[in-house]
């Protein structure tokens, strides 16, 4: 289950070892760029805003105190980790037998369900997003063919609230779920199966006691990765969310924007971002990461 | 026996597949809308909001940030994750694991939160809008994702291959630009495709970084979604959806390459 980084060669044929020295030497530009541009960023944005707080220590700690007990952000919190569970619920209920299927499946059915999955998949977020607004508006698509067709007598409230950012979400994130579950689908051994069918199992004994477990593996890293992935977002609960809606995201994006209060936004972002670290330290330790491209 | 099920997941894959492709087409079709607003189904076709995206100063200043911005990350990331990527695999050291997992973090921080400490020393070092300098910047986020595909693909690279030429008493340095390089090319391109693709999509911290004069193509569609939806923005869209379609395109071209080398290298 742990990641094996170097090419799987038996010993006698392990790759040359590049020496030490020029290791570091073709590391060096990656780590460089990622200290550079990515941590010392990081670093400076906290330590810094919170040294330019005018106070002492004492007050600091007290307002501190006061912003992540206050209502807003409690709020947001609450808000941010519902929205991200009932997402990765729904990401993880509709992907699973797509997954099944791509791993099952045969010919050009599989083609188009990959397609289908992938050109999404790379599509910017902001246009699928934008995509979903035309759809859902108050004369969006979906309004419109309801009342054509006489469904509904006024148009339904399908964006800017909850519904909306749900959906959204879920079109966005559903991709890495099918793709983590599709990678660990094909890792299971299918002569398992046909033992468990030649035993006399039926077809749906087989897949809860056989095919199901063997694949839970694979549903828990993709429900973590979505669940990770959807408490930092941002674009879509902010385009099609109501003010009901409001996730950290979203809170520390207005603390600078509307209220330019950078101590604000490096405490909320430092707790997101403290969540996430450790989310993230217990998904690299359970599973491959490389299954996000698909590979195995 | 088996019959039913069979049959209810066929339906129910073809519906998803209709839910997940509609909307990507919808976008499409009303980009060719011949009417004033957006409207679906259109009532005739056009080429008016592609003529209006393809004639204004403001959006062609957009789509060359957008390029400009997105072969600077491109490149940099590229040639920075190969490098990377090839000691990776050539290598064992201790702390390997933990540094690839240093270097992907930039996938799951947050955007907001990068983009925010961004933002914080860009405006300090007085970088705001510099094209330089928000290129390298998506190069932070294009890394992992060459990291990742040259990971894989470079297991084509068969060290045999290496062993000889370094036998043969080529130099380290000959041996990665005349043996490793040209064998590992299609993964090196498919890695630099979506790289670009990484940096012309990335929405926050363009947003953050950028200038007016340095605005990309989605921070100019974020704009327009949050004051006043211009019908031209579908058009956009459907450009941007275009370029992802041809680079996917051309990286299975390239994956089929990948593939036949792998199998001519001994497993």
């Amino acid at each position: 289950m742990t990641i094996t980084i170097a090419a799987p060669a038996p010993a006698s044929l392990a790759a040359p070892r590049v020496p030490p020295d020029r290791i570091l030497l073709l590391l060096a530009p990656a780590v460089a760029i990622l200290i550079f541009l990515f941590l010392v960023p990081l670093v400076l944005f906290f330590v810094r805003s919170f040294t330019e707080f005018d106070g002492t220590t004492a007050d600091f700690i007290d307002q501190a105190w006061d912003l992540l007990l206050s209502q807003a952000f409690l709020t947001a919190l609450a808000t941010t980790n519902w929205i991200a569970l009932i997402v990765t619920a729904t990401v993880l209920l509709v992907s699973y037998p797509i997954a099944y299927y791509l791993t099952t499946g045969t010919g050009s059915g599989v083609r188009i369900v990959l397609l289908s999955i992938v050109l999404p998949y790379f599509t910017s977020i902001i246009v699928r997003t934008f995509s979903w607004m035309v759809l859902l508006g108050e004369h969006g698509l979906v309004n419109d063919t309801l009342l054509a067709a006489g469904v509904i007598a006024g148009p339904l409230p399908l964006m800017y609230n909850r519904l909306g950012v749900l959906i959204g979400m879920s079109y966005v994130l559903l991709p890495y779920m099918v793709l983590t579950l599709y990678a660990a689908m094909r890792a299971i051994d299918p002569s398992l199966l046909r033992a468990a069918a030649g035993l006399g199992a039926s077809g749906f004994y087989t897949f809860r006691r056989v095919y199901f477990p063997l694949s839970l593996h694979g549903v828990l890293s993709g429900a973590m990765i979505v669940y990770i992935l959807s408490i930092g977002f941002f674009i879509t609960p902010a385009l099609m969310g109501g003010q009901h809606d409001v996730m950290i995201a979203m809170l520390i994006d207005r603390s600078l924007e509307v209220a330019v209060d950078w101590p604000a936004a490096a405490l909320m972002s430092l707790v997101l971002l403290l969540v996430t670290l450790a989310l993230y330290a217990v998904y690299y330790r359970l599973t491959d990461i490389r299954r996000l491209i698909g590979a195995r | 026996m088996r019959r039913w099920p069979t049959q209810l997941l066929r339906l129910y894959i073809a519906a998803m597949c209709v839910l997940l492709l509609a909307p990507i087409a919808i976008v499409v079709v009303l980009a060719f809308s011949g009417d004033g607003y957006l409207r679906f189904p259109p009532t005739s076709l056009s080429l008016q909001w592609f003529a209006r995206f393809f004639g204004s100063l403001q959006w062609q200043r957009a789509l060359l940030s957008s390029l400009i911005i997105g072969a600077i990350a491109c490149v940099v990331s590229t040639a920075t994750g190969f490098f990377a990527a090839y000691a990776f695999l050539r290598s064992e050291f201790r702390g390997k694991k933990l540094l690839l997992s240093l270097l992907l973090m930039p996938i799951v921080v947050p955007s907001i939160i990068t983009a925010i400490a961004m933002y914080y020393l860009a405006g300090r070092l007085g970088l705001i809008g510099s094209y330089l300098w928000l290129g390298l910047s998506h190069a932070v986020i294009a890394m992992p994702i060459v990291l990742l595909i040259l990971l894989s693909s470079l297991h084509a690279v068969d060290p045999n291959l290496e062993r000889a030429a370094l036998g043969l008493g080529a130099g380290r340095v000959r041996v990665f630009c005349r043996v490793v390089l040209p064998i590992a090319l299609p993964g090196v391109l498919s890695a630099a495709l979506f790289a670009f693709l990484a940096s012309f999509d990335e929405l926050l911290i363009s947003l953050f970084l950028a200038g007016v004069h340095t605005q990309t193509l989605p921070v100019r569609i974020w704009n327009s979604l949050n004051l006043q939806v211009e019908p031209t923005i579908a058009a956009v869209s459907a450009f941007l959806i275009g370029v992802t379609t041809l680079i996917l395109i051309a990286e299975a071209v390239l994956r089929r390459q990948i593939e036949q080398r792998r199998r001519r290298a001994p497993a």
